[in-house]
């Protein structure tokens, strides 16, 4: 298990890396629900990127102990984020329909 | 391998696709006798419920016991009642729509399997099948803004709380090479030590689960969402989701992380302290009626997590008794904020309540008896449910926690009574619409369990004991 990386120098992809990948995409996917003033559209993505990360998580961590269980996990998950996308921008939809804007600043007249 | 323990969630996910199916296909629409049927199924389920065998079934994704018995009752009938409170508020706001009652019924489902799992798989295919239909019906009243400013709302944080939890998942499947909830329960307790990716694990599943019962500090969307959603959405976001997503937090400390206890004691002490103190004075200031009942929530969730975080079997009991309570009394109050209307319009203001003890006494009465109920006032049901967790906290030892119950009580008991005040002292702000006979009924069952709960308290809490037996195992 000792891929060679352009050609001489040789490196071990472990565990280890694929969590440290894992846990910036969780917390780019968190910053950019959170620090995004722009669009509801980069939220969803956002999201996705968050469950993508933990999906990489379940994948490298079935290999890692050589359990299928985290690979059928993995597959669950991806078949319940096409449905929340799904919802996610059928609720975007009717939101523009009512107020003809997806800013994220303009999504705050229930406050107090 | 008995797949017939399983029942009640079969006969609900097929009656829901018979019913949707049959809803499709007439011309006209078909509101009212699909809810019908849709309640006819859930208390077909109930019944299946109440007479299940106790076991694991489904290659142990699946657990049925005393306390998943008594949580899904809870969870079906406040379903079912918020069905009925939506019956002619729907029709009146135009959003009679025959879809509504099948979302409610797959949310359903969604809890009874989040209530049921024995598995991190289970549970998160649970909590997602409950937690679609509620963005859905969030946003339900799809031609208002803020229906749908809060659907989406409440779809982003939902969903990133879904990710936070799954992410969690992931942890504690990695450190501890299972995700079966036995399987884990052995690993920690025989282990010595437990590795720290298990415990940052452990605490990105209480983050993603307190989301979803809105417990402070992860409450920001409670407010907006139970504001903009039609209100008997609000009802049912205040009540049967929330009995599923504490039967899972309960469920899954207790069970698999029950060894951990050390780890998450620290973080329930103080959501729940947190949770208190602000339901208690963030609700001070409201003037929408939603809004209010909002904060309310989420200082009740404080309490009734309480009695998990003393981490003993009378602190399971008295968070068994809490949100049984809890859920009857706050049926009793939606029906109320739910008849509010004023010449047909619907009217969600404090002040539109002004004077309602001359203009409608009963209503007036039974929302009196609901809000002393809350302030937790003797001998109304609610005193109980604070009582017994409020002793589990002192036979505990936790004297902080108790101390803060009984001053935010105090403080909660303030805007309370002053629901009361402007109904009885208050001008009257001109007379509400007469409630229907549908929400009525709900109001006076409702009332009645508050206020006769006092003589018979033995059936309850005999079977909440049995429960958190069960739980403790």
């Amino acid at each position: 298990m000792t891929p060679t990386m352009g050609g001489t120098t040789e490196m071990a992809i472990g565990l280890a890396h694929y969590l440290t990948v894992g846990a910036i995409l969780l917390v780019l996917g968190v910053f950019g629900i959170f620090l995004n003033r722009k669009n509801v559209i980069v939220i969803l993505m956002s999201i996705e990127l968050i469950l993508l990360s933990v999906n990489l998580n379940f994948v490298a961590f079935s290999a890692w102990l050589d359990d299928l269980t985290g690979q059928i996990f993995a597959m669950f998950v991806l078949t319940v984020a096409a449905a929340e996308a799904a919802i996610g921008l059928a609720i975007v939809v009717i939101y523009f329909r009512n107020r003809g804007s997806i800013e994220v600043e303009d999504i705050s007249t229930l406050k107090g | 391998m008995s797949w017939t323990l399983a029942l009640p969630e079969l006969v609900l996910a097929i009656s829901g696709l018979v019913i949707l199916v049959a809803g499709v296909i007439p011309k006209q629409e078909t509101f009212v006798p699909v809810t019908m049927a849709t309640v006819g199924a859930l208390l077909v389920a109930g019944l299946l419920v109440l007479s299940q065998s106790e076991g694991t079934a489904l290659g142990g994704h699946y657990v049925a016991d005393a306390f998943s018995g008594f949580m899904k009752l809870l969870a079906i009938g406040g379903a079912a009642i918020c069905l009925l409170l939506s019956l002619d508020f729907n029709t009146r706001e135009g959003i009679a729509r025959f879809e509504y009652p099948v979302l409610v019924l797959l949310g359903t489902l969604g809890m009874l399997v989040m209530i049921s799992a024995n598995d991190l798989l289970s549970l998160y295919l649970g909590l997602e099948l409950l937690s679609l239909p509620l963005y859905v019906i969030a946003a339900f009243h799809r031609d208002n803004a803020r229906s749908a400013e809060a659907g989406l709302k409440y779809f982003v944080l939902g969903a990133l709380a879904s990710g936070l939890l799954l992410y969690g998942s992931s942890l504690v499947y990695g450190f501890a090479g299972t995700t079966n909830f036995d399987r884990l329960a052995d690993a920690f307790s025989a282990d010595a030590g437990v590795s720290a990716g298990v415990v940052v694990g452990v605490v990105f599943v209480i983050t993603g689960l307190a989301f979803k019962i809105s417990a402070v500090p992860f409450h920001m969307w409670t407010p907006d969402v139970y504001e903009g959603a039609p209100t008997p959405v609000t009802a049912f976001f205040a009540t049967a989701p929330k009995v599923a997503a504490i039967a899972l937090l309960a469920r899954v400390l207790v069970g698999p992380f029950g060894d951990l206890v050390a780890q998450w004691q620290q973080v329930l002490l103080l959501i729940s302290m947190a949770s208190m103190i602000l339901g208690a004075f963030a609700a001070i200031g409201q003037r929408n009626i939603k809004r209010l009942m909002a904060y309310s929530s989420i200082g009740h969730v404080g309490y009734a997590l309480m009695g998990l975080a003393v981490a003993s079997d009378v602190g399971l009991r008295g968070l068994l008794v809490y949100m049984a309570i809890y859920v009857l009394m706050n049926l009793g109050t939606f029906a109320v904020l739910v008849a509010m209307r004023r010449d047909g319009r619907a009217v969600e203001q404090v002040d539109d309540l002004a004077g309602l003890g001359r203009t409608d006494l009963g209503m007036a009465v039974w929302m009196a008896v609901f809000m002393f109920s809350m302030a937790g006032i003797p001998p109304l049901a609610g005193f109980f449910g604070k009582l017994y967790v409020f002793l589990a906290a002192v036979q505990g030892g936790y004297w902080t926690l108790a101390v803060i119950g009984v001053l935010t009580s105090v403080v909660s008991a303030y805007y309370y009574l002053r629901i009361v005040k402007v109904m009885f002292f208050d001008q009257p702000a001109g007379a509400l619409d007469p409630a229907p006979a549908s929400l009525t009924v709900v109001m006076a069952a409702s009332g009645l369990f508050v206020l006769l709960f006092v003589l018979w308290p033995a059936p309850m809490l005999a079977a909440a004991q049995a429960a958190a037996a069960a739980l403790l195992g």
